[in-house]
């Protein structure tokens, strides 16, 4: 027998655990997409990729999702990050390790400031 | 934290296709690769592509893999879990743009849906009970206990608009004020889950699916009517369904969401299965009373209404599942939200179990007022083989057909009440021009001609006599006369039965006799089917294109084709069985059906 604030307690639990598999719906939703093929892991991204996960879900952001892709072309610049904002433009970090995406969280999905140190720096 | 979730469909249609099996070896292959940490693997209810079975989807990519098999999976944990690569050739390819689909939100199928009852089908475990609350459940049942008097939920439901989704298309709500106006303080609320209609599988599904939104709102309805006791009459022929019911129910009582004094509120609610032997007759709602009583599955003539005298004489309120599975949303999101979808007099949303010549055959849920064409032909993906749409059977055995003029009718019940047809429990078998519609009516008639129970005559003799007369006209035997005496007998039949059943057994045969009477007449006055099915006025023929390769004189069961090696070759039409072998097998299309 639950009380009702047990119950309450298990919903917003279990929130966590099946938001990720509402199809996306790319006008209304962040999309963190780290590049999870052989480059990018061997670069180190899926700590990367768990640290994104961990993060969106300890903040309890509804409307943000992270997502693997493949290789995006330039290996030696990874792990790289891309972020997608509905009604901007998308955003390329480079170089990302665990320790960078709790910056990344605050600035850019939380209050909207690009991390231009992440960007990539032309030569 | 899990990092990705793999669904895997665990409804009827693809557990027949071993799903069950696909969900262990994904569970041994993730322990194997030691990842049961970050992957968390679920059995879900249907998703509604039955045709694709089968069925997974990988979040949170949301990839959208179609007929896997066992040995797909390794591929799949090994590629898209490990390597993070979406193995492309196992996705979904869609049946009209032919354009490889990775998620399935992204089908036509899906994108035109809008899924109210059906929206916890295939996206949480329906035998764990926290995904559901997870999913906002039992929310709607904690408002209406602590915040709600039973006057306030009636009123609700009746603003709505929600009609009975099993058929008869009667307020739910004026159902409840019924319920909650006969006298009496010892009430029952019961659940109809006895889908007898063939091609119908959304009341299956969303027991299967979704099984608390089924629970929840049955308890909700308890708490409007002042009940303390509840049936769920569910088919013995759904054993997912039971098992999945079963388990629901279990958990529900654990958490004090059932039984006794429910969530400290003061509220008693018991919750009991009982299972029906699968008879057509007994989804008619006195029948299937009298079924759970432990009597033979008859009707009875009413009034008495159940809502005043209904199970063991107690006044009862009888609902459908998927008109369950409306509640709770309606409760959370307010009637105006509900009444935002759909017509003027149907509001809100209709599941459909989409069969017969179709793509995409599988369930699907649409606003009511969605025009027939945007479901055969965009949501369902339109007819395979390149051939025409002929007409769409609604309601089964209990409805009509729509025939290609009227595609563009909008699809609620006062529409398909006008051209001859009904909403229904839902099913919607679609035909191409390779059914005979005399055939198909003869079909419904066969099927009502078993079910009857036999208790008034109408029924009893009259669909036994209406089979007959189109046995009669398929066989090539019936004149003009005996058209007319069939249509008169289906009035009569439909006048004089006594339960829906036999009023509602000669729709088949009336409305495609209204929309198809030149095909009967050619059955009757030419001897012949232009459909080419039925076998009696059926002739295969050999023609000039023949080579004489032999392959068909070698293929009949009968030895009724002759003929020399290179000559062509000739069928003995009394030896003949019209088993089709020799259309076949021919590699000319040198054989006509004629």
């Amino acid at each position: 027998m639950k009380s009702i604030e047990e119950i309450m307690a298990i919903r917003d639990k279990m929130k966590a655990q099946i938001s990720n598999r509402d199809n996306a719906d790319d006008s209304t939703e962040t999309r963190i997409v780290v590049g999870l093929a052989t480059c990018g892991i061997a670069a180190g991204a899926v700590p990367v990729f768990n640290a994104f996960v961990e993060e969106v879900q300890k903040r309890n952001l509804e409307n943000v999702r992270v997502v693997r892709s493949g290789c995006l072309g330039m290996c030696k610049l990874e792990p790289m990050v891309e972020v997608f904002v509905p009604g901007e433009e998308k955003v390329t970090y480079v170089y990302i390790t665990p320790d960078k995406v709790k910056k990344i969280m605050d600035d850019h999905i939380e209050k909207g400031k690009v991390c231009s140190e992440f960007l990539i720096q032309e030569a | 934290m899990y990092k990705s979730t793999i669904l895997v469909c665990g409804g009827t249609g693809c557990h027949s296709n071993k799903s069950d099996l696909i969900f262990d070896k994904f569970q041994e292959q993730i322990k194997k690769h030691g990842i049961e940490d970050d992957v968390l693997v679920v059995m879900t209810g249907c998703f509604g592509l039955c045709a694709t079975g089968p069925v997974v989807i990988v979040y949170p990519e949301g990839a959208f893999y179609n007929g896997m098999t066992v040995d797909d999976v390794i591929e799949v944990v090994e590629e898209h879990l490990i390597k993070g690569r979406i193995v492309q050739r196992l996705l979904h390819e869609d049946a009209k743009s032919k354009k490889i689909i990775k998620a399935l939100s992204d089908t036509e199928f899906y994108q035109k849906q809008t899924r109210v009852a059906l929206r916890n089908c295939g996206v949480i475990n329906p035998e764990d009970i926290d995904e559901y609350i997870g999913k906002d459940g039992y929310q709607a049942l904690i408002k209406v206990l602590t915040e709600m008097k039973p006057e306030e939920v009636i009123e609700i439901v009746k603003a709505s608009g929600l009609r009975g989704r099993g058929g008869g298309g009667f307020p739910t709500g004026l159902k409840w004020q019924f319920t909650y106006n006969a006298p009496g303080n010892d009430k029952v609320v019961c659940c109809n889950a006895d889908e007898g209609d063939p091609g119908a599988f959304m009341d299956r599904s969303i027991l299967e699916g979704d099984p608390h939104a089924v629970i929840e709102a049955m308890a909700i309805a308890a708490y409007a009517i002042d009940a303390r006791k509840g049936y769920i009459y569910v088919r013995a022929e759904y054993p997912i369904a039971v098992s999945r019911l079963g388990i629901a129910i279990k958990q529900a009582k654990e958490y004090g969401l059932l039984g006794k004094n429910i969530l400290n509120t003061g509220f008693d609610f018991d919750l009991e299965i009982r299972l029906g032997a699968g008879a057509f007759v007994c989804g008619e709602e006195t029948a299937l009373m009298a079924s759970i009583e432990g009597r033979r599955g008859e009707p009875r003539p009413r009034p008495p209404f159940p809502a005043t005298k209904g199970l063991f004489g107690k006044p009862t309120l009888l609902n459908n599942v998927e008109t369950y599975a409306n509640i709770p949303q309606i409760i959370l999101n307010g009637p105006e939200w509900f009444g935002s979808m759909g017509t003027e007099t149907s509001k809100g949303t209709k599941v459909f179990a989409l069969g017969g010549k179709i793509v995409n055959t599988g369930l699907v849920e649409i606003p009511m007022g969605t025009p027939l064409r945007e479901i055969v032909e965009n949501i369902g993906g339109g007819i395979p083989n390149g051939k025409k749409f002929k007409a769409a059977q609604t309601g089964g055995p209990s409805g009509g057909c729509i025939p290609a003029s009227l595609l563009d009718v909008p699809i609620d019940y006062e529409n398909l009440a006008k051209i001859g047809s009904i909403v229904g429990s839902g099913g919607l078998i679609i035909m191409d021009e390779d059914n005979c519609m005399v055939d198909i009516a003869k079909f419904f008639l066969d099927f009502t001609k078993d079910e009857s129970c036999g208790k008034c005559t109408p029924c009893r003799i009259g669909t036994k006599r209406l089979l007959e007369y189109l046995e009669k006209i398929t066989k090539g035997n019936a004149t003009m006369q005996d058209l007319d005496e069939m249509e008169a007998l289906c009035y009569y039949i439909k006048d004089n039965s006594l339960c829906g059943l036999g009023q509602t057994a000669p729709n088949p045969v009336l409305s495609t006799l209204k929309y198809f009477r030149d095909e009967y007449i050619e059955h009757v006055q030419n001897k012949r089917c232009p459909a080419g099915v039925c076998k009696d006025l059926l002739h295969y023929v050999i023609t000039d294109k023949c080579t004489g390769c032999t392959l068909c004189a070698r293929k009949c069961p009968v030895n009724a084709i002759t003929g020399t090696v290179k000559e062509k070759h000739v069928i003995d039409q009394d030896k003949c069985i019209k088993c089709g072998v020799c259309f076949d097998s021919c590699r000319f299309s040198a054989i006509e059906k004629q």
